[in-house]
């Protein structure tokens, strides 16, 4: 159990005092006694009865790891800086959540579906997703562009929750179709949502669903204790993985800047899931390290202090830590990834300044499967006014 | 054979889902039950509790439930119990339902049909005798529908459930009782987008739709006997709105009226009257007018028959357009 935080919001007016932040920081940035945790921010392995078996990984999964970790991380500090850069209208940083991204992500099969909300770049990332291919949203030249059908990676969805009950339905149609029962082909269903989105209707809807149908559905909640300006505590009482008690399935908390951890319980939750014993949820306990979106300013609502005390939790930090002292890995493999992170942030900032601007015929586009009489007149009549200009000037 | 509005969808329902084994038929008592007004009666019975789904009471969680089972490939009818209790899943349906084919591109088709059983006039108590269609006809993406009787019910429900769209099909809750012909042959029926001319005339063009076509049928026989020929088209489809059978009736008629329950401000009604008279100006010998429910929410059901446009109702304007 957490224990009591120091400010309880009663009055939407009250403001906590400078004191009582600091006294609920000791309640944000300690899991608990429940939290599961491989890699402690040292870099020591830790074993852990319950989870040890799925984290069995050889060394160049490890590294693999690693290069994953660095390499979303660059990609999103460069969609950070294209945005600065006037380059991209806004960007959802992921600073900080690397580990609870990557780590769940690399426990998805092909076969798996997954339902992210705008924040999953680092899931993208493990699902063959080209970070380039993310840009498009946030420059506004499109919703998303990949292959959501083929990649299993569902379009992003802004309205907070809704993609909960998506993923159910989606859930639902897996075990319609009889492809629950087999750790070996069983499929599952992943979604990702926040630790602001367990206050919407939707969330609790997706676990009443998915509990009603046994759908083969892991919630998985990224507590990075704000939702926006609002912390933790304005949303919850009690822990957002206890919450799953209610419902009738397993909640789990896991340190979600340790990717070893997430990677393993996301895997024993997709096999319950493959199996046949969903919904599970987990609730990766991290923070977000940059504001809320490259509009937000975080320094309004939360103190410096609290930053540095997480920055102490680092993602990457452990993983190389623990490459090195345990595994000798020498320095060239760490100078190799970041070369190929720095590669990276190239061609992302090149593909986006050559990005084309979509022609004005995208507006009326795949509006319907079958055409509009309404919409295919105003194609004609907007394109013709169009195309005057453009002979205007030609 | 004749067969009751409510028979003729079940009917349909039945015929879909023996066509093809990814329709679902899902909401809230559509199973045992048969849903509360008995549309889909037998269905769980004969095609299993995974195709006929008791839901969860969450409106937001049907909704948001199909468009993911469409994602999967299924095709999935939604009930919605009554008009309204639609409105905890009108996130789901304008924020993902209707946007999602247009998100990716196409890449993502959801096959979703919403039923919606709309209007008053049964005596109901609150929330249970809305008009809400036009909310739904604004929203791009979305299509809307509307039948009026048994044979248009029957093929509406299976070309809305074929249709790669989602189509909220609005169902006037005061017909199911009604019977009328149903002709079984879905190939024989009118497109789904296709407004109709239920009756022929050549002084007046009322338009209308869902459950008004009958009250409108009724007072074209009383305005018969005055010596007035009204055509009376039923618009069918709500979005994309057919108005060319409208505007060539005008052109021959000079006067249209447009009828309806729901309130008159920013609706169906509204688009028609700007629509046609953007087309017709130069035909038209009055103003459009409209008959429509009052701009109030629905009133007690003792005022029912004060609220709903009745025949005199639509006579009235039928005279004052004449007069003009
Ligand atoms: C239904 C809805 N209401 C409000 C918003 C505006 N909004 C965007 S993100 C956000 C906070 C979300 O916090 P949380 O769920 O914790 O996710 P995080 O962004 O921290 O990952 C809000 C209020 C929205 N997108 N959708």
């Amino acid at each position: 159990m957490d224990k009591p935080q120091a400010w309880v919001p009663t009055d939407p007016r009250s403001r906590p005092s400078q004191s009582q932040v600091v006294a609920g920081l000791k309640g944000v940035d300690a899991g608990g006694p429940e939290l599961v945790q491989l890699l402690t921010p040292e870099g020591e392995r830790v074993p852990d009865e319950r989870f040890d078996r799925y984290a069995d990984v050889s060394l160049d999964e490890l590294k693999s790891l690693y290069r994953d970790l660095v390499l979303v991380r660059r990609a999103d500090r460069e969609g950070n800086s294209l945005q600065r850069q006037g380059e991209l209208g806004i960007w959802v940083p992921l600073l900080g959540q690397e580990a609870a991204q990557v780590g769940s992500g690399r426990a998805l099969r092909p076969t798996d579906m997954c339902f992210p909300s705008y924040r999953e770049h680092g899931v993208a990332w493990c699902r063959g997703v080209d970070p380039a291919e993310l840009l498009g949203i946030f420059r506004g030249t499109d919703h998303g562009s990949w292959d959501f059908t083929g990649k299993r990676f569902h379009p992003y969805t802004i309205v907070i929750g809704n993609q909960c009950l998506n993923a159910a339905g989606y859930a639902m149609g897996q075990r319609f179709e009889s492809k629950v029962g087999d750790p070996d082909t069983g499929e599952a269903t992943i979604c990702y949502f926040g630790d602001g989105a367990t206050s919407q209707g939707d969330v609790h809807e997706g676990f009443v669903w998915a509990a009603a149908y046994d759908a083969p559905l892991v919630f998985f909640c990224q507590n990075n204790q704000w939702a926006i300006s609002v912390p933790l505590n304005r949303q919850t009482r009690v822990p957002l993985y206890q919450r799953a008690r209610g419902y009738g399935f397993p909640g789990v908390r896991v340190d979600g800047n340790d990717v070893l951890a997430c990677l393993a319980v996301t895997r024993w939750a997709l096999e319950e899931c493959r199996t046949g014993n969903g919904p599970v949820l987990i609730e990766a306990f991290t923070y977000r390290m940059d504001a809320h979106t490259t509009s937000d300013d975080a320094t309004r609502y939360r103190l410096a202090g609290e930053v540095e005390l997480w920055k102490l939790k680092d993602p990457i930090e452990r993983v190389r830590v623990h490459l090195a002292r345990r595994h000798g890995v020498e320095p060239e493999f760490f100078d190799g990834v970041e070369a190929e992170a720095n590669e990276l942030g190239e061609r992302l900032r090149a593909f986006c300044r050559a990005m084309a601007q979509p022609g004005p015929e995208r507006m009326f586009s795949e509006v319907y499967a079958d055409p509009s009489p309404q919409v295919e007149a105003e194609r004609a009549e907007y394109l013709a006014y169009h195309a005057s200009f453009v002979d205007g000037e030609g | 054979m004749a067969t009751t509005l409510a028979k003729a969808l079940n009917d349909g329902l039945r015929a879909a889902m023996e066509r093809d084994p990814k329709v679902l038929v899902m909401g809230e008592d559509v199973g045992r039950l048969g849903g509360v007004f008995r549309i889909t009666d037998g269905l769980q019975k004969d095609f299993g509790e995974q195709r006929v789904l008791d839901t969860p009471l969450s409106e937001s969680g049907i909704i948001g439930a199909a468009v993911g089972l469409a994602v999967r490939g299924f095709r999935p009818v939604c009930e919605i119990q009554f008009d309204g209790f639609v409105f905890p899943g009108f996130d789901q349906i304008v924020s993902q339902l209707a946007k999602l084919r247009y998100r990716t591109q196409g890449a993502v088709p959801v096959p979703v049909v919403v039923r919606i059983p709309f209007g008053g006039g049964i005596g109901a108590v609150e929330h249970h005798s809305e008009s809400p269609e036009s909310l739904f006809a604004h929203v791009a993406g979305l299509k809307v529908v509307a039948c009026s009787n048994p044979a248009d019910a029957y093929w509406m429900i299976q070309q809305a459930i074929l249709t790669d769209d989602p189509v909220i099909f609005f169902e006037p809750k005061r017909r199911y009782w009604e019977k009328g012909e149903v002709e079984a042959d879905l190939d024989a029926a009118p497109p789904l987008h296709s407004a109709r001319v239920v009756r022929a005339g050549s002084t007046l063009t009322v338009a209308t739709y869902g459950p008004m076509v009958k009250t409108c049928l009724d007072a074209a026989t009383a305005a018969a006997e005055d010596g007035h020929e009204l055509e009376v088209v039923d618009l069918r489809s709500l979005s994309p709105l057919d108005l060319e059978p409208v505007a060539e009736s005008v052109r021959r008629t000079g006067h249209l009226v447009v009828v309806s329950e729901a309130p008159s401000e920013a609706s169906i009604t509204a688009e028609v009257a700007a629509r046609i008279q953007q087309e017709c100006f130069f035909s038209l010998e009055a103003p459009v007018l409209r008959v429509t429910g009052f701009d109030t929410p629905y009133p007690p059901s003792r005022l029912e028959d004060d609220y709903l446009p009745d025949l005199d109702r639509v006579l009235d304007a039928v005279d004052r357009s004449l007069a003009w």
